[in-house]
C-alpha cells in the first residue's frame, strides 16, 4: 500500500525551467496516466518519481516518507522503460533476477518469483533465452516481468507500448489492466501518448502542458467536463471543436450567439451582467448532429468526409487560417460530401470557455 | 639533387604510377580485351566484370605476395638449413631448432616473453578501461584523454629513451637526474616506506590475484552446470586455463610473502635496469604506457556505445556504481574489450624496440624478437636467427587469427 504526494514539485535543467508547481496526491492502488503533448515533460516527472532525475524543487512523499533524496532502489519503485532496457548479455531469466540477486534473496526465492511473474506473462518457454532471441512483444513482457518479480509498491510505466504494432499494443495493454487487477493495492503511473490506452486504463488521468498541469480527472470527467481549452481539444479524437461567439442571454442556461450565424444553447449557467461576455463554445465533432430547424448551430460545405464504417468524419469548409469544423455521425453518410448542412447540439454537451478556462468551474 | 626534391619527385611516380596503373589497365580491359560491342557484348561485359576486382587487387597482392608471403617462406627454408664458411649453403633440417633450444637464452626470452604476454596486455586494458570510465565522467575528461593518448604519438625508441632517462642513476652525492632514483631517495625505511613500498605492491599483487581467480571463474563456472551444450575441446581449455589461473596466484602470493621479507637497500642509488627480473617490468611499463591509450579509446567509444537505459535499469534494480561498471557495462563491452586485449598481445609477442634500446636483451631482459635480431644481425647465423622468427610466428598466428575472427564477429 503506497500512496504518493507531491507538493510543488519543480524541475529546472540549469536555468530551463521544465516543470514547475506540480501537485498531486496518488492515493493507494490507483492507476495515474500522464498524458501531454511531446515535450511537456511527463517523462522528466516519471523519471524524477523513479529518482533517476533530481528534484530541483518541492517534495515527493512515498507512503508518506519525504523520499526526495533516497535512491531509486529503495524507494520501493520499479520503472519499465519505453525501450525495454533489457540487459542485452543476460538471459530472461538472469534479467528478471538480477535486482534480486543485489538485494541478496536466497536462491529459492529468486526462483519461486521469477517462474510466478513467468507464468503470470507466459515468459515460461523463453527463460533461458536472450533478449535479443525474443519478438518486440516478449522483450516487453520481460520487461513488466522484471518489474514484479521486485513486487514493488509503485510500477512506473514511460510508454511501454509505444514500440509494438496496433494488435500486440491492445493485447499488451489489456494485459496490463488485468496485471493491475490482479494487484489491487499497488499503485501505478503510466504516461502514454495514446488516448486510448489513457481512456481505458486510468483511475485518474493527469494532463500535463506548459509544464504545470492542466487538470487531474477520471477519464470521463476530463471527457465531460473539461477544466479548460487544451484539455478539452487534447482529450478524445478528434478534437473539440471552437466556436468564437457572444453571450446573449444569461441563467441557468446561456445563449451565444455565434460568428458564423448560429446559436448556441448551454447548460452551463451564467451570472446576470454576463451578456456581451467573449467565448469560445466548444462542441465535440460526435456531439453534433445534422438539423433541418431555423435554429442551427454551425451550417457549412461538407468539404471532405471519411467513412470509418461505424462513423462518418464530416470535414467542413473552411478558409485559409481556419480550423475545419468536424463532426462525427454514426452511420455511413458519404453522399453528404458538398452538401451545406446544418448542425445543432445537445446544451448539456456544450461547453463554454472565457479566456481559455471553462465558465463550468469559474467560482 | 637534394633529396627532398628526390622525396617529393618519388611521391609523384608513386602515386602517379598508381593511378596510371588503373586507369590504364581497365582502359585495356574494357576497350581491348574485352571490348562491350560486337555480338558477344553482353558476355564481354560479365568477363570484364570478373576480371576487373583482381586486376585492381593485383598490386596489393603482388606486394603483399612479394614482402609478406615470401619472407614466410623463405625464413622457413633458412631455418632448416646453414651457412657454409666460404658461401653456400647446406640443408641441416632441425638441426637449428635443436641448437636453439639448448641455448640457455632463448629459454629466458621465451620466459620474458609470456611475462609480458601476460602482464602487458593485463595491465594496459585494465589501465585504458579505467581511464575510460573515469574521464567519461569529469569535465575535463577530454584533456585527460588527450593526454593519456598522446604517447601512443611517440615511437617504442623515442619512449624508451624518455624512460632510459627516468631510470638514470647517479652516484648517490650527485642530484639524481633520474625521476625514479630521486624518489627512490625519499624513502629511508620509515612509516611511509613501508605502506609505498610493502603493503602497495603487495595489494596490488592481491588485487591481481583476485582478478584473475575472478576470471578463472568466469571460464570455469560453465562446467558445472549442467545441460549446456558444450564442445569437447571446451572442457580441456577450461581446465587450461584453471591451471594457469592457479599457478599465477601462486606466484602472486608468493611474490606478496618475498615482498615483506626482502631487505630494501634504503639511500642507495639504483640501476634500475640491472636488477634481474624486476627490470623486465621496467620495461613492459614503457610499453603499458603507450598501449593504455590505445586501449582507453576503443574502450571509451565501446562504452558511450552502452545503452543508457540498462545503466538507468540497473539503478532502479538497485545496482551501485561497481556493480554496474562490473555488471552491466564491462559484459556488454566484452567483445570489444577481448579484440583490444589481443591487439595488445600481439604488438606484445613483437615487442623488441624498447628492449634493443633499453638494456639490449643484458641483464635478464631478453625477448624472442631481439634474440633473432641477435642472432641474425649479430652473430650472422640466420639458421638459429630464422627459426626464432618461426617461433614468434608460431605463437603470434594463433592469437592473429582469433582476434580477426573476433573484430569480425564485433562488425556483424
Ligand atoms: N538534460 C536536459 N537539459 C535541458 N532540457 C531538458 C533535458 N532533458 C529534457 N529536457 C527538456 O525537458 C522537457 C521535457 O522532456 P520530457 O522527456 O520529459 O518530455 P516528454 O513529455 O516525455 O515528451 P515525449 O512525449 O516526447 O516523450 C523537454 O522540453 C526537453 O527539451
Ligand atoms: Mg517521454
Amino acid at each position: 500500500m503506497a500512496g504518493l504526494k507531491l507538493t510543488d514539485v519543480a524541475k529546472a535543467y540549469g536555468e530551463v525551467k521544465v516543470l514547475s508547481n506540480i501537485n498531486l496526491d496518488i492515493s493507494p492502488g490507483e492507476l495515474i496516466v500522464f498524458v501531454g503533448p511531446s515535450g511537456c515533460g511527463k517523462s522528466t516527472l516519471l523519471r524524477m518519481i523513479a529518482g533517476l532525475e533530481k528534484i530541483t524543487g518541492g517534495t515527493l512523499e512515498i507512503d508518506g516518507v519525504r523520499v526526495n533524496d533516497v535512491p531509486p532502489a529503495q524507494r520501493g519503485i520499479a520503472m519499465v522503460f519505453q525501450s525495454y532496457a533489457l540487459y542485452p548479455h543476460m538471459t530472461v531469466r538472469d534479467n528478471m533476477s538480477f535486482a534480486l540477486r543485489l538485494a541478496g534473496k536466497s536462491q529459492a526465492e529468486i526462483d519461486a518469483a521469477v517462474e510466478k511473474a513467468a507464468r503470470a506473462l507466459q515468459l515460461g518457454p523463453y527463460l533461458d533465452r536472450l533478449p535479443k532471441a525474443l519478438s518486440g512483444g516478449q522483450r516487453q513482457r520481460v520487461a513488466i516481468g522484471r518489474a514484479i518479480v521486485r513486487d514493488p509498491k509503485v510500477y512506473l510505466f514511460d510508454e511501454p507500448l509505444s514500440n509494438l504494432d496496433a494488435a500486440l499494443r491492445v493485447a499488451t495493454r489489456i494485459e496490463i489492466a488485468q496485471l493491475k487487477e490482479a494487484m489491487p493495492d499497488r499503485t501505478m503511473i503510466y504516461v502514454t501518448h495514446d488516448q486510448v490506452e489513457a481512456m481505458t486504463l486510468a483511475s485518474r488521468i493527469v494532463v500535463l502542458a506548459g509544464g504545470g498541469i492542466s487538470q487531474v480527472g477520471t477519464p470521463l470527467e476530463l471527457y465531460e467536463r473539461p477544466e479548460n481549452e487544451f484539455v478539452a481539444q487534447f482529450i478524445g479524437s478528434p478534437a473539440m471543436n471552437l466556436f468564437k461567439g457572444e453571450i446573449t442571454g444569461t441563467g441557468t442556461a446561456t445563449a451565444v450567439r455565434l460568428a458564423g450565424g448560429g446559436t448556441a444553447v448551454s447548460a452551463v449557467p451564467t451570472r446576470d451582467g454576463e451578456q456581451g461576455l467573449r467565448v469560445n463554445v466548444g462542441v465535440r465533432p460526435e456531439d453534433l448532429v445534422p438539423t433541418d430547424d431555423a435554429a442551427f448551430l454551425y451550417q457549412g460545405t461538407v468539404d471532405y468526409t471519411e467513412a470509418l464504417g461505424e462513423v462518418t468524419i464530416l470535414y467542413f469548409h473552411a478558409e485559409p487560417g481556419e480550423t475545419a469544423v468536424i463532426a462525427k455521425l454514426p452511420g455511413i453518410h458519404a453522399d453528404l460530401r458538398g452538401r451545406n448542412v446544418r448542425l445543432k447540439a445537445d446544451p448539456r454537451k456544450v461547453h463554454l470557455f472565457s479566456n481559455g478556462k471553462s465558465l463550468l468551474y469559474r467560482k | 639533387m637534394n633529396p627532398a626534391l628526390q622525396g617529393l619527385i618519388t611521391i609523384v611516380v608513386g602515386v602517379g604510377g598508381c593511378v596510371a596503373y588503373y586507369y590504364f589497365s581497365n582502359q585495356l580491359l574494357d576497350k581491348v580485351l574485352f571490348p562491350a560491342r560486337g555480338p558477344e557484348a553482353g558476355r564481354n561485359i560479365n568477363r570484364a566484370n570478373m576480371i576487373r576486382p583482381w586486376l585492381f587487387l593485383f598490386p596489393a597482392l603482388f606486394a603483399l605476395g612479394l614482402y609478406l608471403a615470401y619472407p614466410v617462406f623463405e625464413t622457413l627454408r633458412l631455418s632448416l638449413t646453414q651457412r657454409l664458411p666460404g658461401g653456400g649453403s647446406e640443408w641441416v633440417g632441425l638441426q637449428n631448432y635443436r641448437n636453439m633450444l639448448g641455448e640457455p637464452k632463448f629459454w629466458e626470452a621465451l620466459r620474458n616473453n609470456m611475462l609480458w604476454l601476460i602482464v602487458v596486455p593485463a595491465a594496459s586494458t585494465a589501465f585504458g578501461l579505467l581511464a575510460a570510465q573515469l574521464t567519461d565522467r569529469i569535465r575535463w575528461g577530454n584533456i585527460a584523454k588527450s593526454l593519456i593518448f598522446m604517447p601512443m604519438a611517440i615511437s617504442f625508441v623515442g619512449a624508451s629513451v624518455i624512460f632510459k632517462l627516468i631510470y638514470d642513476t647517479r652516484a648517490a652525492d650527485q642530484p639524481q637526474i633520474g625521476v625514479l632514483n630521486a624518489l627512490w631517495l625519499q624513502f629511508e625505511g620509515g612509516f611511509w616506506s613501508l605502506v609505498f613500498l610493502k603493503i602497495v605492491p603487495a595489494l596490488i599483487l592481491l588485487a591481481f590475484a583476485a582478478i584473475v581467480a575472478w576470471v578463472a571463474w568466469i571460464f570455469v563456472r560453465p562446467m558445472f552446470k549442467t545441460g549446456e551444450p558444450t564442445g569437447f575441446w571446451t572442457v580441456p581449455l577450461r581446465l587450461f586455463v584453471a591451471g594457469a589461473a592457479i599457478y599465477l596466484i601462486f606466484l602472486s602470493l608468493r611474490s606478496i610473502v618475498n615482498i615483506f621479507g626482502a631487505e630494501l637497500p634504503y639511500g642507495q642509488p639504483q640501476t634500475w635496469l640491472t636488477i634481474p627480473f624486476w627490470n623486465n617490468f621496467f620495461l613492459m611499463v614503457v610499453l603499458i604506457w603507450i598501449q593504455t591509450g590505445f586501449a582507453m579509446v576503443i574502450l571509451s567509444a565501446a562504452l558511450r556505445g552502452v545503452p543508457e537505459d540498462t545503466v538507468e535499469a540497473a539503478i532502479v534494480d538497485g545496482a551501485n556504481p561497481f556493480q554496474i561498471f562490473f555488471r552491466i557495462k564491462v559484459p556488454q563491452i566484452m567483445p570489444t574489450i577481448v579484440v583490444v586485449w589481443t591487439t595488445i598481445t600481439i604488438v606484445v609477442l613483437k615487442v623488441f624496440d624498447i628492449v634493443f634500446a633499453m638494456t639490449n636483451g643484458q641483464w635478464e631482459t631478453q625477448v624472442l624478437a631481439n634474440y633473432m635480431y641477435d642472432k641474425l644481425f649479430r652473430a650472422n647465423d640466420w639458421g638459429i636467427g630464422s627459426a626464432a622468427a618461426m617461433v614468434i610466428m608460431l605463437l603470434v598466428t594463433p592469437i592473429l587469427v582469433w582476434n580477426v575472427w573476433n573484430a569480425r564477429r564485433e562488425l556483424r
